[in-house]
C-alpha cells in the first residue's frame, strides 16, 4: 500500500487529493433541478412494486390478489441472507401479482405486485428502535434489512450486509459526489435533510466503527457541501470534503483512489482495502428505518431535461408509475424527435421501454432530453484508432483495442485487454468522435463471453457425465463378459452331453425315419384298403392332420421368421422345423403304436420298440434342445454385443421381470402337465374299457405319452405367452437369463418362445434405439 | 407510449473526426505557405492534383466497396492524405507520378485493407517510399529555394512544367534547378551527404550558401523555415488535442539523441543534432506524419518508443542508407511494429497494482 492511514488522512485534511487517470468533463445541467425544493406527488392510483429491487435473490410474496395492505406493510420475505423485503408505498388493495415491464434495460417483465391504492395513506405500526446505541448490533443490522434498505447509489447491493463488513475499516466514505449530470437527488437531499442524513451515518458509524468518515461531495454543490460540513462540524473524526469535478468520480473505486490513493483489487473489494462506502441516500434511508421504523418505500427521484415544463426533485412512492412522475413535470413529448425517457443520468442511464415502468429503489433520475440536449441518434464511423478513448478511461484500458476485437468477435483478446475491469462509465463513447457506441459493444462482448463461460462449464460437466458412463460401461461389460464366461462353461457341458447324444442320434434318425414310413405305410393301408382296419383309421386320420399342422406351422413360421427377424432366425427356422418334425413324428408314432395295439401279435415287439424309441425321441429332443441352446447363445452373445450400452441399467430390472415371466410360465406348465395327467389317467381308465384294448400296458403307455405331449405343449404355449409377455416391455435381456437347466417339457418349448420373445425383444430395441438416436439428434441440435 | 431505445452514453462531446480531420487541414496552413514562398506555386499545383485524384479513388473504391460514398468523403481522411502526400513531393514533379503516387495512397494502401481506420501504413508515407523507389531522379528534383534560383518561375511555367515538362519558355526541370552559381542544386541533405562522400568533412561541407545565408549555420534556407512553420501548425494541433505530445516530442529526441550520439563519436563525418532536426522531413513527420493515428501506436508508453525508433531509423538511414532523407522509410517501419508495441505497451489497469491481501488497517 503506497500510503498509511495517518498520511491519508494528513492529506484530506490539507483539502489536498488524489486523482484518477482519465475521466470527462461533460456540461452538468444541474441547475435545471436544483434551483426548487424536494416536493411530494400526490398518491397515484396504481403503484407497480417489483418484487426484486437490489442485487441478489428475491423474497416470495406474502400477499395474495384481493389482499388489504397497509402503508410501510412487507410484501415479500426471504430467508435467503442476500435477500431484502419490500413493501406496500401506501395502503390499499393487492390487485394483482403478476409479471410487468419493469425498470431494466432488457425491457423484460419481473414478477410485480400491484396495489390499488385506498388513498387513506394508513400506516401499519410501525417499531422504531430508541437508543440504538444500547441495542445489539444484529437487531440493527436485521432492522436495516427488514426495512428493505438496498444501495440506493444505482448499484442495489443490500445494505445490511456491507454493515456486517467483518474486516476491519479504516475509511468510512459517504459518497455524495453525484458526479452523473442533471441528476440532483443528493443534492437536493443533502441541502435539506442533512441532519438526518448525519444521524444516519452515526448508526452505520456505531455498526462498522470506522477510523475516520469522509464525507465527499464535488465541489459543483457547495450548497450541498455546506449544509453536511453545518450538521458534521460538530465530530472531529467525520471529515466533509469538496472533491474537483470530474466524471466518474462519484464511481466507487474511483472516490476510493481519489480520496485515499488505494486501488481496490481487481478481485477483491473495496473492505480488502479497508474501505467502507455508503451513499447520502442509504444514511437518510437508515435512519428513516431505525429512528423511524420506517421502511424504504420512497426516495427522491429527480425529474429534468429540457423536454420537461418544471424540472424538479420529487419524493416519489417505490412503484409509481413514471407516467406519474412525468405529468408531475410536465413532460412535453413534442419537444422531443422522439419520444425518449432515459432513466438514471445521460452518462449511464438507459432509455425506458415505456412509461408504465415503476419507479425503484435505484432510481434516482428520470431524463427526458429536448429535441438537440443530447446526441442519441449516433452516426458510428470507423474508428481512427485516436485513442481520445483510452485518455478519458478512469480505469486505463484500451478502449479502442477491446472495441477492435470485441467487433471482430475475438472475444479472448477482449479479454486479454481487460474487458472485464471496465466499468461501463461512457467516458470512451463520450469522447469518440466517430461516435461509436463502445459502451454497447463491450456490454455485448461481456455477455457473449459470459455466454461462452457458461457453455463450457456446461461441456465440462457433460464431459465428467460421459466418463463417468464410460467407466460404469467398462465395468459392467467386464461383469458380462464374467457372466459370458460362466455361461460358457455351461455351455461347454452342455454340448458335451449333445455330443454323447449325437451316435444316439444318428440312430434317432434312423428310427424317425423307421416310424416315418411305418407311417406312411398306415396309411397307405389305410387309403388303398380303407375296410382293412376300421379301428385304425381315425388315429391315422388325427396322426396325419397333426402332422400336416405341425409341418404348416413349421413352413408358415419359416415363412414369416425372416421377415422379422432376418439371419439369424434361418437356424431358429431349421430347429423349428426340427421341433416340428418331432412333434410329427411323436404323433406318428402314436398312430403306429395304434395299429399295434389293433394288432395283438405285434404288441411285445411294438412297445419294447416304442420304449427304445421314446428313450431315443427323449435324447434327440435333448440334442436338439442343447443345438438350440447353443445357437441362441451365439446370437445373443453377437446381439448383445451389437446392443446399445444404454439399455444396461435397465437390465437387472428387465431379467427379474423375464425371471418372473418364466416362473409363470413353469407354473403354467406345472399345471397343464397337471391337467395332462388327470386327462391321461381318465383316458387309461377309458381305455380299458374298450374292447380291443387287451394289451393295457402299452396303451396306457401310449395314452401318457399322448398326455405328457400334449401337456408340453400346452406349457410351451403358455410359456411363450408369458415370454411374450415379458418380451413386450422393451426388454433387451430376457432372452439371456434362458441358461438355467429347465425340465425337459420347458426346455422343449423354449426355443420356440424364446424365438418369439426374441423377436418382440429385438423390435423393441431397434424402437428403443430410434428413439435414443433421434433423442440424440435433437440434443445435439439444442445444443447447437 | 412506446419510447426509442438507446444505448448510453447518451451525451456526447461535439467534436467529430471530419472536424478532427479540417483541424490538421487548418493546421497544415502555416507550412505550406512557407512552401510556396519558398518553392514556388508548384507546390499548389501538386495539391490539386492530388486532391482531385485522391477524391476520384475514393469516391470509385467506395462505391466499388458498395459503401456509402457521401459518409467516406465526408470524413475528410482522403483529403488529408492527399495533402501530406503533395507537401511532400518535388514541386515541379511530372503530374502523372502524382497521380499514381495519390492512387497507391488510397486506393491501395487505404481501402485495400479496409478503408478508414484499418490501413496498417501511413498512406503518404507509403505511396512517398513507392514514388521514391519507383522515380529516385524525379523524387529528388527540388527546386532550390526562390533567393537561391536563377530563374524565377512563374505560375504557367510550373504548370508546363509539370503537365508537359518544358517550361513556356523552353527550359525542362534541370535547367530550372539551377542555382545562382548555375550550378544545379540539390537539396541541403543530398548536398551534404555528397560532400561527405566525397570526403568533405561536415563543418566544410555546411559553408554552401544553402547554410550560410539561413539563420543557422546548420539550418539551409527555406527547408528550416518550412520545417518550422509545420512546428508552428503541429504546436496548435497539440494545444487542441488532436495529437498527443508523445510522438513529436519523442522522434525529435530520438533524431537528437542519435544524432548527437554519432556526431560525438566523428563530429567531421556526422551531423549534428541540430542539422537533423530542422532540414529535410523531421519536424513536418513529427507533427503531421506519425501522429496519423490509424497507422500509429495507441498506448502513451507505446507512442514514445513509436516515435523515438522512428528518430532513430531516420538518422540511421540518412547517415549509412542510400537515400538522403528518410522519415518515409522509418515510418513505415515503425507501422509494422505497432501491433506488437501497443500489446506489449498496455497501461496498468485499475487495481492491478494493489493485490488481495486478507486483513487491512493496523497501520
Amino acid at each position: 500500500m503506497p500510503y498509511d492511514f495517518e498520511q491519508i488522512v494528513e492529506r484530506i485534511d490539507q483539502q489536498k487529493f488524489w486523482t484518477f487517470p482519465g475521466g470527462v468533463h461533460p456540461d452538468g445541467r444541474k441547475h435545471l433541478s436544483n434551483q426548487t425544493a424536494i416536493d411530494t406527488l400526490p398518491i397515484p392510483k396504481q403503484l407497480v412494486i417489483p418484487v426484486k429491487q437490489h442485487i441478489g435473490t428475491a423474497g416470495t410474496c406474502l400477499v395474495a390478489v384481493g389482499d388489504s395492505v397497509l402503508k410501510g406493510q412487507t410484501l415479500t420475505s426471504s430467508p435467503h441472507p442476500f435477500s431484502v423485503p419490500v413493501h406496500a408505498p401506501t395502503s390499499g388493495v393487492v390487485t394483482a401479482i403478476e409479471e410487468r415491464t419493469t425498470a431494466h434495460p432488457s425491457g423484460l417483465p419481473e414478477l410485480c405486485v400491484v396495489i390499488e391504492a385506498d388513498g387513506n395513506d394508513t400506516w401499519a405500526p410501525l417499531s422504531p428502535i430508541s437508543h440504538y446505541q444500547e441495542q445489539p448490533k444484529s437487531t440493527l443490522v436485521s432492522a436495516i434489512c427488514e426495512a428493505g434498505i438496498a444501495g440506493l447509489g444505482g448499484a442495489g447491493f443490500p445494505t445490511h450486509i456491507k454493515s456486517t463488513a467483518r474486516k476491519k475499516v479504516e475509511f468510512l466514505i459517504i459518497n455524495g459526489v453525484e458526479c452523473e449530470p442533471y441528476i440532483t437527488a443528493d443534492d437536493r437531499l443533502m441541502r435539506e435533510f442533512a441532519w438526518q442524513i448525519r444521524q444516519g451515518i452515526d448508526i452505520v458509524r456505531h455498526l462498522i466503527t470506522p477510523k475516520v468518515i469522509i464525507v465527499a461531495i464535488e465541489d459543483n454543490k457547495p450548497e450541498a457541501y455546506n449544509a453536511m460540513l453545518q450538521v458534521c462540524k460538530d465530530t472531529p473524526a467525520i471529515r466533509v470534503v469538496q472533491i474537483p469535478t470530474k466524471y466518474p468520480a462519484g464511481g466507487e473505486k474511483q472516490l476510493i483512489q481519489v480520496l485515499t490513493g488505494r486501488e481496490v483489487p481487481r478481485t477483491g473489494l473495496p473492505a480488502d482495502i479497508g474501505v467502507m462506502m455508503f451513499n447520502v441516500g442509504t444514511c437518510y434511508a437508515v435512519a428513516d428505518a431505525i429512528l423511524h421504523g420506517k421502511p424504504l418505500i420512497r426516495r427522491v427521484v429527480t425529474i429534468t431535461g429540457e423536454a420537461v415544463q418544471k424540472p424538479q426533485n420529487v419524493w416519489a412512492l417505490i412503484g409509481t408509475p413514471i407516467q406519474h412522475l412525468l405529468t408531475q413535470a410536465q413532460y412535453q413529448v413534442k419537444k422531443q424527435k422522439q419520444p425518449t425517457v432515459i432513466m438514471g443520468g445521460p452518462m449511464m442511464g438507459f432509455t425506458l421501454p415505456s412509461v408504465d415502468v415503476p419507479v425503484v429503489k435505484i432510481t434516482n433520475c428520470l431524463l427526458a432530453p429536448a429535441r438537440k440536449e443530447l446526441n442519441l441518434q449516433q452516426r458510428e464511423l470507423a474508428c481512427i484508432r485516436c485513442s481520445a478513448c483510452a485518455d478519458a478511461c478512469p480505469v486505463s484500458l484500451l478502449p479502442q483495442q477491446m472495441y477492435w476485437h470485441s467487433k471482430a468477435l475475438e472475444l479472448d483478446k477482449a479479454e486479454e485487454y481487460n474487458l472485464f475491469d471496465c466499468i461501463e462509465c461512457g467516458a470512451c463513447a463520450y469522447v469518440c468522435p466517430s461516435e461509436i457506441p463502445l459502451v454497447h459493444y463491450y456490454r455485448k462482448a461481456k455477455a457473449q463471453i459470459r455466454i461462452q463461460r457458461d457453455e463450457k462449464d456446461k461441456a465440462e460437466k457433460s464431459k465428467q457425465r460421459f466418463e463417468a458412463r464410460k467407466a460404469r460401461l467398462e465395468k459392467e461389460k467386464q461383469e458380462r463378459e464374467a457372466k459370458h464366461q460362466k455361461a460358457a462353461a455351461a455351455r461347454k457341458k452342455a454340448t458335451q452331453q449333445p455330443a454323447a447324444a449325437e451316435e444316439s442320434g444318428a440312430k434317432d434318425k434312423v428310427a424317425a425315419a423307421l416310424a416315418r414310413a411305418k407311417a406312411k405305410k398306415a396309411e397307405q393301408a389305410q387309403t388303398s384298403d380303407e375296410s382293412a382296419s376300421e379301428q385304425s383309421s381315425p388315429d391315422n386320420n388325427k396322426a396325419r392332420v397333426a402332422a400336416a399342422i405341425a409341418r404348416a406351422k413349421a413352413k408358415k413360421t419359416g415363412q414369416s421368421a425372416p421377415a422379422e427377424t432376418g439371419q439369424s432366425d434361418n437356424t431358429e427356422d431349421e430347429r423349428k422345423a426340427k421341433v416340428a418334425a418331432a412333434v410329427a413324428r411323436a404323433k406318428a408314432k402314436k398312430a403306429a403304436a395304434t395299429p399295434a395295439s389293433s394288432a395283438p401279435e405285434n404288441t411285445e415287439p411294438s412297445s419294447a420298440d416304442n420304449d427304445s424309441r421314446e428313450a431315443q425321441r427323449k435324447a434327440k429332443i435333448a440334442a436338439a434342445v442343447a443345438k438350440a441352446k447353443a445357437k441362441k447363445h451365439a446370437a445373443d452373445e453377437t446381439s448383445s454385443q451389437t446392443e446399445e450400452p444404454n439399455s444396461e441399467p435397465v437390465a437387472p430390472a428387465q431379467q427379474e421381470e423375464s425371471a418372473e415371466a418364466q416362473r409363470k410360465a413353469k407354473i403354467a406348465a406345472a399345471v397343464a402337465k397337471a391337467k395332462a395327467k388327470k386327462q391321461a389317467a381318465d383316458e387309461t381308465s377309458s381305455q380299458t374299457e374298450e374292447p380291443n384294448s387287451d394289451p393295457v400296458a402299452p396303451a396306457q403307455q401310449e395314452e401318457s405319452a399322448e398326455a405328457q405331449r400334449k401337456a408340453k405343449i400346452a406349457a410351451a404355449v403358455a410359456k411363450a405367452k408369458a415370454k411374450k409377455q415379458a418380451a413386450q416391455e422393451p426388454d433387451d435381456n430376457a432372452a439371456q437369463t434362458d441358461n438355467e437347466p429347465a425340465s425337459t417339457a420347458e426346455e422343449e418349448d423354449s426355443p420356440e418362445a424364446q424365438r418369439k420373445a426374441k423377436i418382440a425383444a429385438a423390435v423393441a430395441r431397434a424402437k428403443a434405439r430410434k428413439v435414443q438416436r433421434e433423442a440424440q439428434h435433437n440434443g445435439s441440435e439444442d445444443n447447437e | 407510449m412506446k419510447l426509442v431505445l438507446s444505448s448510453s452514453p447518451h451525451q456526447h462531446v461535439q467534436r467529430r473526426t471530419d472536424q478532427v480531420m479540417r483541424l490538421v487541414i487548418y493546421a497544415m496552413v502555416p507550412g505550406v505557405i512557407a512552401q510556396l514562398y519558398f518553392f514556388g506555386w508548384g507546390v499548389l499545383v501538386q495539391m490539386i492534383i492530388a486532391l482531385v485524384t485522391a477524391l476520384v479513388c475514393e469516391s470509385a473504391i467506395v462505391a466499388l466497396r458498395k459503401r456509402q460514398i457521401g459518409q467516406a468523403l465526408q470524413d475528410y481522411s482522403a483529403v488529408v492524405t492527399a495533402l501530406l502526400l503533395a507537401v511532400s513531393l518535388p514541386p515541379l514533379l511530372p503530374w502523372w507520378m502524382t497521380v499514381i503516387g495519390t492512387f497507391f495512397a488510397i486506393a491501395v494502401v487505404k481501402q485495400l485493407y479496409g478503408g478508414l481506420g484499418f490501413n496498417l501504413f501511413n498512406p503518404a508515407m507509403a505511396a512517398y517510399v513507392m514514388l521514391l523507389i519507383s522515380f529516385p531522379a524525379a523524387m529528388s528534383s527540388w527546386l532550390p529555394p526562390g533567393e537561391l534560383a536563377a530563374h524565377a518561375v512563374t505560375f504557367s511555367d510550373v504548370v508546363s512544367v509539370i503537365f508537359s515538362g518544358y517550361s513556356s519558355s523552353g527550359y525542362d526541370i534541370n535547367q530550372l534547378r539551377a542555382g545562382v552559381d548555375g550550378v544545379t542544386m540539390a537539396t541541403p541533405l543530398d548536398y551534404v551527404k555528397t560532400q561527405l562522400s566525397q570526403g568533405y568533412t561536415y563543418s566544410e561541407a555546411i559553408r554552401h550558401p544553402q547554410f550560410t545565408q539561413s539563420l543557422w549555420s546548420s539550418a539551409s534556407l527555406g527547408w528550416s523555415a518550412v520545417a518550422l512553420a509545420y512546428t508552428l501548425g503541429g504546436l496548435v494541433l497539440i494545444q487542441q488535442r488532436i495529437i498527443s505530445w508523445h510522438i513529436p516530442v519523442s522522434l525529435i529526441a530520438g533524431v537528437a539523441v542519435t544524432a548527437t550520439f554519432l556526431s560525438m563519436l566523428n563530429g567531421d563525418v556526422y551531423g549534428s543534432a541540430l542539422f537533423h532536426c530542422v532540414n529535410g522531413a523531421v519536424l513536418f513527420g513529427a507533427f503531421f506524419i506519425a501522429t496519423d493515428p490509424v497507422s500509429a501506436s495507441t498506448t502513451p508508453r507505446g507512442r514514445l518508443i513509436f516515435g523515438a525508433a522512428i528518430g532513430f531509423w531516420t538518422v540511421i538511414i540518412r547517415t549509412f542508407g542510400g537515400y538522403p532523407d528518410a522519415i518515409a522509410f522509418s515510418v513505415v517501419i515503425m507501422n509494422m511494429a505497432v501491433p506488437l508495441i501497443d500489446y506489449y505497451t498496455q497501461p496498468k489497469v485499475y487495481g492491478q497494482k494493489s493485490p488481495v491481501k486478507k486483513t487491512q488497517g493496523e497501520s
